[in-house]
C-alpha cells in the first residue's frame, strides 16, 4: 500500500492503494467517481478517457502511482456549476449518445481534440482522432456531428471574445 | 403535434446523467461489506472434470470463499434452460443437454465456469483463482456445426446424438420441389453467415446481495429484462422464490440481445452471496465477454430460388445448418427457427417456400439472439440470392425486385406471417433517389480513372417485429407470453410516474415514452417520470428486445392512458357539473368543450387524492394499469443501398455512401429513431465487412479481444443519409412498427453486394476483409 | 495484474540503481504496452522504475540535419514537432499515426524502441533512418539493435536515452493497418539519403520482426520511383500469417506500400 496524492477535478485527494492499482480503480474506488468507465482489457475502447496534466489519457492503463503528483479532471469535473459544457451540450442536441457507457470517453476525447485542432475540425478528422473511442450504439454518426457543432460553437465563442 | 409530444425531436431526458457521469451502471454499485468474485474458467474446450482443489487459493491474502459446482448442484440451484419448446419433424422434442451454472463434470467450451473466488479485491480474487488446481482430463474438440453432424464426431452431451438438436421443417416441400423442377431458372448459392460478438460496451456484471434476516436477495445485473431474469432464476434455478428475490436492472450500456439471457454468473453471485455471507459482487472483464457473452448467428444455408421464364419467384428451398454452441441458451432454438424461416418471403410473393433447420452442439460459446435475431439471416440468405439471381438472369437487380414484390396487404406468406402493411415500392424508389442510383455509371467510371473499383448493391428487408402475440407465440412452444405491461400513477400534484416492462439500454425510453403522457395530457415532459429495470417497482414486464418496446410496450402504457383519461374526465366533470362526453384535454387543463369552463390538470389529480367530491361510487386516487397483448407482429420494411469504393491493390473497401429507406409505421421521436438506425447499421456494416468469431480447430478463441476482433470505429463508417416512408402498423394504437433491429438487418447483403459488384466475383464471405477482398478480386481477372 | 512494486527515477543514474537492486525489474515509460500486458497477466515484473519523469531524456534537438530525441519524447510530440518537421515529415507522419490522440500522449519513441513490438511503427523508422540508438553505455547502430520478435541488443539495465540520426534527402512510411488492432499489419519506411544511399524497412510482416528489403532497396537505389518495385516478387516465406493475413496478403502489401512510400516521399 502506498500513498498517492494528486489534484482530481480541481481538488487535492490522497488515497492508499497498492501499487499494481490502475488509475481508473483509484479514481472508481477510492474517489468513487464512478463517471469514468472500463470497456476492454487491452487500451482500445477509450471509456476510461480523462484528462491528466492537460491530455486526453486512457486511465486504464496508468498505475495511480504514475499519476501521482498529476492534475486530473474527469467527466464529473468537466461541467461547471450543474451547467453543460458546450460539448457535452452538443451531444444532448445532436443524440450524440444512446447507452451512456462510452460517453464520458468520448466526451473527454472531443474536448482534447477540439483544444489540440482549435476548433478547426471536419469529418474526416474527427473520424479518424476517434480511433481510440469505440461505440456500439451510435454508428459514430451523432458524436461526429455533435463534436462538429462544439467545435463551430467554441471556436464561434473564441473568436468572438477575441 | 406539440414540441413535446408525438413526432417531436425531443432532446433526450436521461441525457443529462450520463453526460455528467452520474449514470448509475451495475458496477458503480457498491453496499456495505461488498466483496468481489472472480471465476475460475476452463482453459480447454471440451474436457472431464477430474477434481477441483481450492485448497491453496482458500488460504491465499484476501479470500472470503472459493465455491465450485459440487457445492452449487447440493444446494439443489438448478440447470440453465432454453425457454423455446422446438420439436423435430418427427415429432421428437429437441434434446437439451444439462447446463449447469458451474459445471463440476464436464466442461463443454473454453470459458465455462468452473468455481468463483470471493476476495477483498479483484486483484485478489484473480490471484486467488489462479491457484485454484482443475484437473482435466481432455476430450476431442468439434468447432464447426456441419462436421459435428457427421459419424464419429466428439458428443457433446448424451441427450442429443450425433449432436443434433432438433431436425425442423416449415413450409411445404412438395409444393417447393414440384416449382423448382418446372423453373425456368434456378439460382443455387451457399450462404454463410458470419458468427459475431455483440460487444455493448458495458461488459455484463452482476452484484448479488443477500439478507439473512430477511432471507432475501437482491441482485443489481446487466439485464434487457430484469422481470423473466427473476422469474426464471426463481421457477428454474430455484435460488429464491420470487417474493424473495429484487431484480434491479439499473443503467444498462447496451445490450444488442447479449443481456436478454440469465447467465450462470449472477445465478453464482446470489448464491455465492448467502454461502460466504457477504455481498458478491463480479463485473466481466472484455475477453470474458467474448468468451462468454451468448454469440450470435453461425449459419451455413444452402439455398435454391426458383424463376419461372417472367423472373417471378415460385419456389425457395433453403437447407440450414445452425451452430447452437456448446449449451442451449434461453432463446437459442426461436432464433433460426421462428424469428429466421418465417422470414423467408421476404418482401416477394413466393408461392412455395421450403425450409429445414438443423441445429448443432459445438464447443464453442453458446449462440442465441443477437440485434435482428434470426431475420438478418434470412434477409441476408435472400437478398444475396436475389442479387445472385439478378446477375444469372441478366436483369437489374431493382427490376428484379419490383417484379416479385408483395403488392396487396394483408399478404399472407407460406411461412406462418400474415403481412399488414406496406408498400415496398416506395422504399426502393426513395432509396434509389437517395442514391442516385442512375448516376452510378458515370461515378464507376470516374473511379476507375483513378484505378478504383467501384460497386453498388441494394437489399430488400423485410423483419417481424412488437413480439408478439401471446397465444400465437404459445402454439409454437414459447415457454412465456410476450404481452407488456404499464402502469400510469398520477400523483397529488399532478405529476406523473409511469412504470413500464420494457427496459431502456440506449433506446430513450425516458424521453419517448413520456412525450407519449405530454401529447395525450398536455402536461410538461419535466412532470413524467418513466420508471423501469426494478422488480421491486414495476409488477412484471417481458422486456426490450424484438423492437417491441415502442409497438407493445407503448401499447400498454396507451392503455393505461386511455383508462387514466376516462377517469380523470368523470373526475373533472363532477367538479365542473358537465358531462363526461363534453370534456376534453388540452394543454394541461380539462375543458368543457365550447365554455371557458377548465380545470386545471393537478386540480382535477388533487380532488382524486383529496376524494372530498368524488362521484358517488368512486374510489379515491388516479392510478391504472394494464397488458397489453398484441394481435399480429409488427413488419418494418425498407430498402438499403450502399455504394463502395476498392482498392484492387490492397483489398480495402471504402463505403462511400450509404443509404436507408425505411417504413417504421408511425414515430414518437424521428430523432431517436434515426439514431437506432445508425447504430443497427453501424453493426450490419461490422458483420458484413469487419466482424467474425474465429476458433482454432482445438476451440481456442482468437478474436479474444479487441485486438483480434475488428470492431466497426468511426473512420471504417461514412455518414448515413437515412429517411422513411412511412405505412401505418393497423393492429396497435400507436401504429409503430419498431426501429431497433432494421439497421442490422437489412445492410449486410447491401455491402456484400455493392463489394461482389465492384471486384466481378460473387464468391465473398463475410466478413469481407481486405485479405478476402483482394483474393477474391484477383480470382476475378 | 500480480503485485508489483513502482519507483519513480529522478535520473538515469538512479533509474539503474533501481533496476539493479530490484529482482525482475521493467522500465516504464509510457507504458501503453507494459501496463496492458501487467494487466493481462502476461508480464509480472517485481518492480516497475518510472523513466517518464527523467529531464535528460526528454526532448527534440534539431541541429541542422541532424536530430536527437529523447527516449521519453512522446508520440504527440515527435508528431507535433515543428522543427522536426522542417526536416524529416516522415517520422512525424508515423508518429501520428500510431495507437492512438491518447496512446500517443503518453507512449514514448524509447519504450517503443525497447520493445521492438514485430508490429511496431518506430522500429521501421530507426532502421529507414539509419538511426543510432543512444543508451547509458553506448551507441548502438539501428541495423545492430533489432533482434528478432521483442528482441533488442539492450542488457540487463541498459537504458535508451536518444536516439540520433540525420534527416534524409527523402523519406516516407506507409502503413496498412490491422482491422482490429491497428497495428501495421505491413508498414514500410523508404528513404533516400543526402548520398543516394536507399533504406528499406518493413515492419508488421516480418516472422522476425522488423528488416530490411535488400532487393528493393538495390532497385530504388538505381532508380528512385515506384515503377522500380513493379517487378520485383516479395518472398512470403519468412512473412507472419495469421487470421487477418496470410504470407502472400502480407508480401503483396510490403509492394504496395513500398511504391505508396516511395510515390509519398
Amino acid at each position: 500500500m502506498a500513498k498517492v496524492t494528486m489534484t482530481v477535478n480541481g481538488r487535492q485527494v490522497s488515497g492508499h492503494c497498492d501499487d499494481r492499482t490502475l488509475l481508473v480503480q483509484f479514481i472508481r474506488e477510492n474517489l468513487g467517481l464512478t463517471g469514468t468507465h472500463v470497456g476492454c482489457d487491452t487500451t482500445q475502447c477509450g471509456a476510461c478517457v480523462i484528462h491528466m496534466d492537460g491530455k486526453s489519457v486512457k486511465s486504464c492503463s496508468i498505475l495511480a502511482a504514475q499519476a501521482a503528483g498529476s492534475t486530473i479532471t474527469t467527466i464529473e469535473g468537466l461541467a461547471a456549476d450543474g451547467e453543460l459544457h458546450p460539448v457535452q451540450a452538443a451531444f444532448k442536441a445532436n443524440h450524440g449518445l444512446q447507452c451512456g457507457f462510452c460517453t464520458p470517453g468520448m466526451v473527454m476525447t472531443a474536448v482534447d481534440m477540439i483544444r489540440r485542432h482549435q476548433g478547426q475540425l471536419d469529418e474526416a478528422t474527427v473520424r479518424a482522432e476517434l480511433e481510440g473511442n469505440i461505440c456500439r450504439c451510435t454508428g459514430y454518426h451523432n458524436i461526429v456531428k455533435a463534436i462538429l457543432a462544439a467545435a463551430a460553437e467554441m471556436s464561434g465563442a473564441r473568436v468572438a471574445a477575441e | 403535434m406539440g414540441v413535446e409530444g408525438i413526432g417531436a425531436r425531443v432532446a433526450r431526458k436521461e441525457d443529462k446523467r450520463f453526460l455528467t457521469g452520474k449514470g448509475r451502471y451495475t458496477d458503480d454499485m457498491s453496499v456495505p461489506g461488498m466483496k468481489y468474485a472472480v471465476f475460475v474458467r476452463s482453459p480447454h474446450a471440451h474436457a472431464k472434470i477430474v477434481k477441483v482443489d481450492a485448497s491453496a487459493a482458500r488460504g491465499m491474502p484476501g479470500v472470503i470463499g472459493v465455491l465450485d459446482g459440487k457445492q452449487l448442484l447440493a444446494d439443489g440451484i438448478g440447470n440453465l434452460i432454453c425457454g423455446w419448446m422446438i420439436h423435430s419433424k418427427d415429432g421428437s422434442p429437441m434434446k437439451m443437454g444439462a447446463w449447469r451454472p458451474l459445471a463440476h463434470e464436464t466442461v463443454r467450451y473454453v470459458g465455462d465456469a468452473v468455481a468463483i473466488v470471493v476476495a477483498d479485491s479483484v486483484a485478489e480474487a484473480r490471484d486467488a483463482a489462479e491457484a485454484v488446481v482443475v484437473e482435466y482430463r481432455e476430450l476431442p474438440v468439434v468447432i464447426d456445426a456441419t462436421r459435428a453432424l457427421e459419424a464419429g464426431q466428439p458428443q457433446l452431451h448424451p441427450e442429443a446424438p450425433n449432436n443434433l438438436i432438433f431436425d425442423w421443417q416449415i413450409g411445404d416441400e412438395a409444393a417447393t420441389d414440384t416449382a423448382i423442377a418446372a423453373a425456368a431458372h434456378v439460382t443455387e448459392v451457399t450462404i454463410h453467415n458470419n458468427r459475431l460478438s455483440p460487444n455493448p460496451m458495458e461488459p455484463r456484471a452482476a452484484l448479488g446481495i443477500y439478507d439473512a434476516g430477511d432471507d432475501h436477495y437482491t441482485c443489481y445485473t446487466t439485464s434487457q429484462n430484469p422481470h423473466v431474469a427473476r422469474l426464471v432464476m426463481s421457477a428454474f434455478y430455484n435460488v429464491a422464490p420470487e417474493n424473495k428475490l429484487r431484480v434491479i436492472a439499473p443503467d444498462v450500456g447496451g445490450g444488442f440481445g447479449s443481456k436478454i439471457y440469465i447467465y450462470p454468473e449472477e445465478i453464482v453471485c446470489l448464491w455465492a452471496s448467502k454461502r460466504t455471507g457477504v455481498p458478491v459482487k463480479w463485473t466481466s472483464d472484455r475477453t470474458e465477454a467474448f468468451l462468454t457473452d451468448a454469440h450470435g448467428r453461425d449459419h451455413v444455408s444452402k439455398v435454391k430460388m426458383a424463376f419461372d421464364a417472367n423472373n417471378r419467384i415460385i419456389g425457395l428451398k433453403v437447407d440450414t445448418v445452425a451452430n447452437l454452441g456448446a449449451y442451449m441458451s434461453l432463446f437459442s432454438s426461436a432464433v433460426p427457427t421462428y424469428l429466421y424461416a418465417t422470414l423467408l418471403s421476404g418482401q416477394y410473393a413466393i408461392p412455395a417456400i421450403h425450409a429445414n433447420v438443423r441445429t448443432v452442439y459445438t464447443n464453442t460459446a453458446p449462440v442465441d439472439a443477437y440485434r435482428g435475431a434470426g431475420r438478418p439471416e434470412a434477409t441476408y440468405l435472400l437478398e444475396r440470392t436475389m442479387e445472385t439471381a439478378a446477375r444469372e438472369l441478366g436483369v437489374s437487380p431493382a427490376e428484379l425486385r419490383r417484379v416479385n414484390f408483395i403488392r396487396s396487404f394483408p399478404h399472407q406468406t407460406p411461412v406462418i406471417m400474415n403481412y399488414d402493411a406496406g408498400d415496398y415500392e416506395a422504399s426502393l424508389e426513395a432509396a434509389m433517389k437517395a442514391a442516385d442510383w442512375n448516376g452510378f455509371a458515370a461515378r464507376k467510371a470516374e473511379a476507375e480513372r483513378r484505378g478504383m473499383k467501384r460497386g453498388i448493391g441494394m437489399s430488400c428487408y423485410i423483419e417481424a417485429c412488437g413480439i408478439a402475440p401471446s397465444a400465437a407465440v404459445g402454439s409454437l412452444g414459447a415457454g412465456v407470453g410476450l404481452w407488456e405491461s404499464a402502469e400510469v400513477r398520477v400523483n397529488a400534484v399532478g405529476t406523473i410516474e409511469v412504470l413500464t416492462g420494457s427496459h431502456s439500454h440506449g433506446q430513450g425510453h425516458e424521453t419517448t415514452f413520456a412525450q407519449l403522457v405530454a401529447d395525450r395530457f398536455g402536461v410538461p415532459l419535466d412532470s413524467v417520470n418513466i420508471v423501469h429495470g426494478d422488480t421491486d417497482k414495476v409488477q412484471m414486464g417481458m422486456g426490450t428486445y424484438g423492437s417491441r418496446s415502442g409497438a407493445v410496450g407503448m401499447s400498454a402504457v396507451v392503455k393505461a392512458l386511455d383508462k387514466v383519461e376516462a377517469k380523470a374526465k368523470k373526475i373533472a366533470a363532477h367538479l365542473m357539473e358537465a358531462d363526461e362526453s363534453d370534456i376534453v384535454i388540452e394543454n394541461g387543463e380539462l375543458k368543457v368543450a365550447g365554455t371557458d369552463k377548465a380545470v386545471p390538470w393537478f386540480q382535477m389529480a388533487l380532488a382524486a387524492y383529496t376524494a372530498h367530491n368524488l362521484p358517488a361510487g368512486m374510489e379515491p386516487g388516479l392510478k391504472e394499469g394494464a397488458f397489453y397483448d398484441p394481435a399480429n407482429f409488427t413488419f418494418p420494411a425498407g430498402c438499403y443501398i450502399c455504394e463502395v469504393e476498392v482498392d484492387p491493390d490492397t483489398g480495402r473497401t471504402k463505403i462511400v455512401q450509404f443509404v436507408a429507406a425505411d417504413d417504421f409505421g408511425n414515430i414518437i421521436n424521428p430523432m431517436i429513431v434515426e439514431g437506432q438506425v445508425h447504430g443497427g447499421l453501424a453493426q450490419g456494416i461490422g458483420q458484413a465487412l469487419l466482424e467474425g468469431v474465429h476458433y482454432d480447430a482445438s476451440g481456442q478463441l482468437l478474436t479474444a479481444s479487441y485486438m483480434d476482433y475488428a470492431m466497426p470505429r468511426a473512420d471504417d463508417l461514412p455518414s448515413f443519409q437515412v429517411s422513411t416512408s412511412n405505412t401505418p402498423c393497423p393492429n396497435n394504437p400507436l401504429g409503430i412498427k419498431g426501429c431497433g433491429e432494421a439497421g442490422a438487418i437489412g445492410s449486410p447483403p447491401a455491402l456484400i453486394n455493392a463489394i461482389t459488384d465492384a471486384i466481378g466475383n460473387n464468391a465473398l464471405t463475410m466478413p469481407a476483409t481486405p485479405q478476402k477482398v483482394w483474393a477474391a478480386a484477383h480470382a476475378a481477372k | 495484474m500480480y503485485e508489483t512494486h513502482y519507483h519513480r527515477a529522478s535520473s538515469v543514474q538512479d533509474a539503474v540503481s533501481r533496476m539493479e537492486a530490484a529482482g525482475e525489474g521493467k522500465y516504464v515509460s509510457g507504458g501503453m504496452t507494459l501496463i496492458p500486458t501487467m494487466k493481462q497477466r502476461l508480464a509480472s515484473p517485481s518492480d516497475l522504475i518510472d523513466l517518464r519523469h527523467i529531464a535528460e531524456m526528454q526532448g527534440i534537438t534539431v541541429n541542422g540535419r541532424s536530430v536527437r530525441i529523447g527516449a521519453a519524447t512522446t508520440h504527440y510530440d515527435v508528431a507535433s514537432s515543428a522543427a522536426l518537421k522542417a526536416v524529416c515529415p516522415a517520422i512525424c507522419h508515423l508518429a501520428s499515426h500510431i495507437g492512438d490522440p491518447h496512446v500517443r500522449h503518453m507512449g514514448t519513441i524509447g519504450g517503443s524502441i525497447a520493445n521492438n513490438d514485430p508490429a511496431a511503427d518506430y522500429p521501421a523508422a530507426m532502421l529507414g533512418l539509419a538511426a543510432t540508438i543512444v543508451t547509458n553505455r553506448r551507441e548502438v547502430a539501428a541495423d545492430d539493435f533489432f533482434a528478432g520478435l521483442f528482441e533488442t541488443a539492450l542488457e540487463d539495465s541498459e537504458i535508451i536515452t536518444a536516439v540520433r540520426f540525420d534527416a534524409p534527402a527523402k523519406a516516407a512510411y506507409q502503413k496498412f493497418a490491422n482491422p482490429a488492432s491497428r497495428y501495421a499489419m505491413t508498414g514500410v519506411f523508404v528513404a533516400k539519403g543526402d548520398d543516394g544511399a536507399v533504406r528499406v524497412a518493413v515492419t508488421g510482416a516480418g516472422a522476425n520482426g522488423v528488416f530490411r528489403q535488400a532487393e528493393m532497396e538495390a532497385a530504388l537505389a538505381a532508380n528512385w520511383s515506384p515503377d522500380a518495385l513493379a517487378t520485383i516478387s516479395v518472398d512470403a516465406s519468412d512473412l507472419l500469417s495469421d487470421i487477418h493475413a496470410d504470407a502472400a496478403y502480407r508480401a503483396n502489401l510490403v509492394k504496395v506500400m513500398a511504391k505508396r512510400a516511395v510515390a509519398a516521399a
